[in-house]
């Protein structure tokens, strides 16, 4: 009775229960799994904690990355976030996502979101906002099960895995579930959850998965910070009444065809895009010995 | 991918890669219950993209680590080594073409301490999730989401049923059952996956079956 496969299908089951989103999403996976309400919850809340210590862990520490290639980045942007051009929010948001994909290339332990090469943003943009607008426990609770609602959607009618739909389908669908997010924080109504979940994945379309010697380092983390920073560009536009001409559903099917269309040599095999540079294969020269 | 919402947000696990380091972890996990426990000695033949990039995706420290039965979100992996030198572990890694496999697939041989050798082929399909292809060298497909057990028993008419029937008499669902044979009369191998937890009596009573000579239960390696 709460079941969903798309958008569309859950802005219309929140209209006819009259229930709030994530109270739909909730419902639906109580249905799904059998679980309690309770025990749902109870699974989502620790998540929340684990993404919370994998920031501090990162942010914190200089963590050295198992390739070497990435470490000690979230620590230095987070040293200079009073004199930050984009804003002090969203260069937290930035810093903590590096953070979390800093511990997870030292085999820290993290929360795939929805996967682990993708998953500093969806923390990232929640511990920040979290932090400057104290909002209380249960609301950033119930924003991350809008985000696993919308992440779900975009599993069922395309892909979340890079070598599947390159990058566009981790990042890409990282930071549409995170721009929902925001946007719920701050207010938003369901629509506008996905009208922002649209315009995230639509400025990450076409993303390549072209991971340096195989690793989630290069250019994984980086794409991270700016996926998160793209997350929280498109809440701010939703806000301010900005509409997707494409709407969410749609640009899910985009997603999916262009990532039919990409060769197989951009995603995740590492013969393509940064990963085929010659500084990538002096590296990966040095490393396979 | 499958659609719980869980599986959007999570698994909670170790880094950097679910294919490559959690799922390595499950394999090794795996073959630690089919070796009944730590083995004295392991050899790893890594394949295709774990042969290439198996140090940087710490995929050797999850392999020792499921070995000595971690999960995929336990924080020791990353000195793993360390814990199988306290366990008398030891082990060693090589690379190997086993042909047309999946792209990470890996043979795990174990030197048990009892004397016996087990050896497992697994792959990492991808998102954590692994699918077993080969156990002690009988062909198999399973994927450790499930309860499993595994036997090597007679190939002896009757002894399915008696089997099966222990299942019924718990009112334990069989999800999957397949049997496999070396030939007519040798020996064979039974692979039982259920929906419900198999309590360890129920074990016990496959175990002392006649012609059941060893069973290996298999559990928790998605939990």
């Amino acid at each position: 009775m709460f079941q969903y496969n798309k958008a569309a299908e859950l802005l219309s089951i929140c209209i006819s229960s009259k229930m709030a989103l994530a109270e739909v999403i909730i419902q639906a996976e109580m249905e799904e799994s059998g679980l309690s309400r309770d025990d749902i919850w109870q699974m989502m809340s620790e998540r929340f904690d684990i993404m919370k210590n994998s920031i501090i862990n990162g942010v914190e520490k200089e963590l050295k990355s198992k390739g070497g290639l990435i470490g000690g980045n979230a620590r230095k942007l987070y040293l200079n976030l009073n004199s930050a051009l984009s804003g002090k929010t969203a260069t937290k948001a930035v810093s903590y996502a590096l953070a979390v994909t800093e511990v997870n290339a030292s085999m820290g332990k993290i929360v795939a979101s929805p996967t682990a090469g993708s998953s500093g943003i969806l923390p990232g943009v929640l511990l920040a906002l979290a932090e400057d607008y104290d909002y209380p426990r249960e609301k950033l609770i119930e924003a991350l099960f809008v985000a696993a609602g919308l992440g779900r959607i975009i599993a069922i009618n395309a892909t979340l895995s890079g070598a599947e739909g390159g990058c566009q389908a981790e990042c890409g669908s990282a930071s549409a579930m995170a721009a929902a997010t925001a946007t719920y924080l701050v207010g938003g109504s369901p629509e506008q959850c996905f009208n922002a979940a649209a315009m995230a994945l639509k400025g990450l379309l076409g993303l390549v998965c072209d991971p340096v010697a195989g690793l989630v380092e290069v250019p994984c983390s980086k794409r991270n910070a700016t996926s998160t920073a793209n997350a929280l560009i498109c809440a701010d536009m939703t806000i301010a009444g900005i509409q997707s001409f494409i709407p969410f559903d749609e640009v899910v099917e985009a997603m999916h065809r262009v990532g039919q269309l990409m060769s197989p040599d951009l995603r995740e095999t590492a013969r393509g895009g940064c990963a085929a540079v010659p500084t990538a294969l002096k590296y990966e020269k040095t490393i396979k010995k | 991918m499958g659609a719980g919402i869980f599986e959007v947000i999570g698994p909670v696990m170790v880094g950097p890669s679910s294919s490559h380091t959690a799922g390595a972890v499950r394999i090794g996990a795996i073959a630690n219950r089919i070796c009944g426990g730590i083995p004295a000695r392991v050899n790893f033949y890594l394949h295709g993209s774990f042969a290439e990039t198996y140090r940087g995706h710490g995929t050797d420290n999850a392999l020792v680590g499921g070995i000595l039965g971690m999960s995929p979100s336990d924080e020791r992996l990353r000195n793993s080594f360390q814990y199988a030198r306290k366990q008398g572990l030891e082990f060693d890694f090589n690379t190997i073409d086993l042909g047309d496999v999946h792209p990470n697939t890996i043979k795990i041989v174990m030197h048990a301490r009892d004397g016996l050798i087990h050896e497992v082929i697994g792959s990492s399909i991808g998102g954590g999730s692994v699918l077993i292809s080969s156990v002690d060298n009988s062909r198999v497909e399973f994927s450790g989401k499930y309860p499993t057990i595994f036997t090597s028993h007679e190939d002896k008419p009757g002894l399915i049923a008696r089997v099966t029937s222990l299942f019924a008499d718990r009112g334990i669902n069989i999800a999957f059952l397949k049997v496999f044979r070396y030939s007519r009369g040798s020996d064979a191998s039974m692979l039982v996956e259920t929906d419900a937890q198999m309590p360890a009596d129920l074990i016990g009573a496959i175990g002392k079956l006649e012609g059941i000579k060893s069973i290996v239960y298999i559990n928790e390696i998605y939990s």
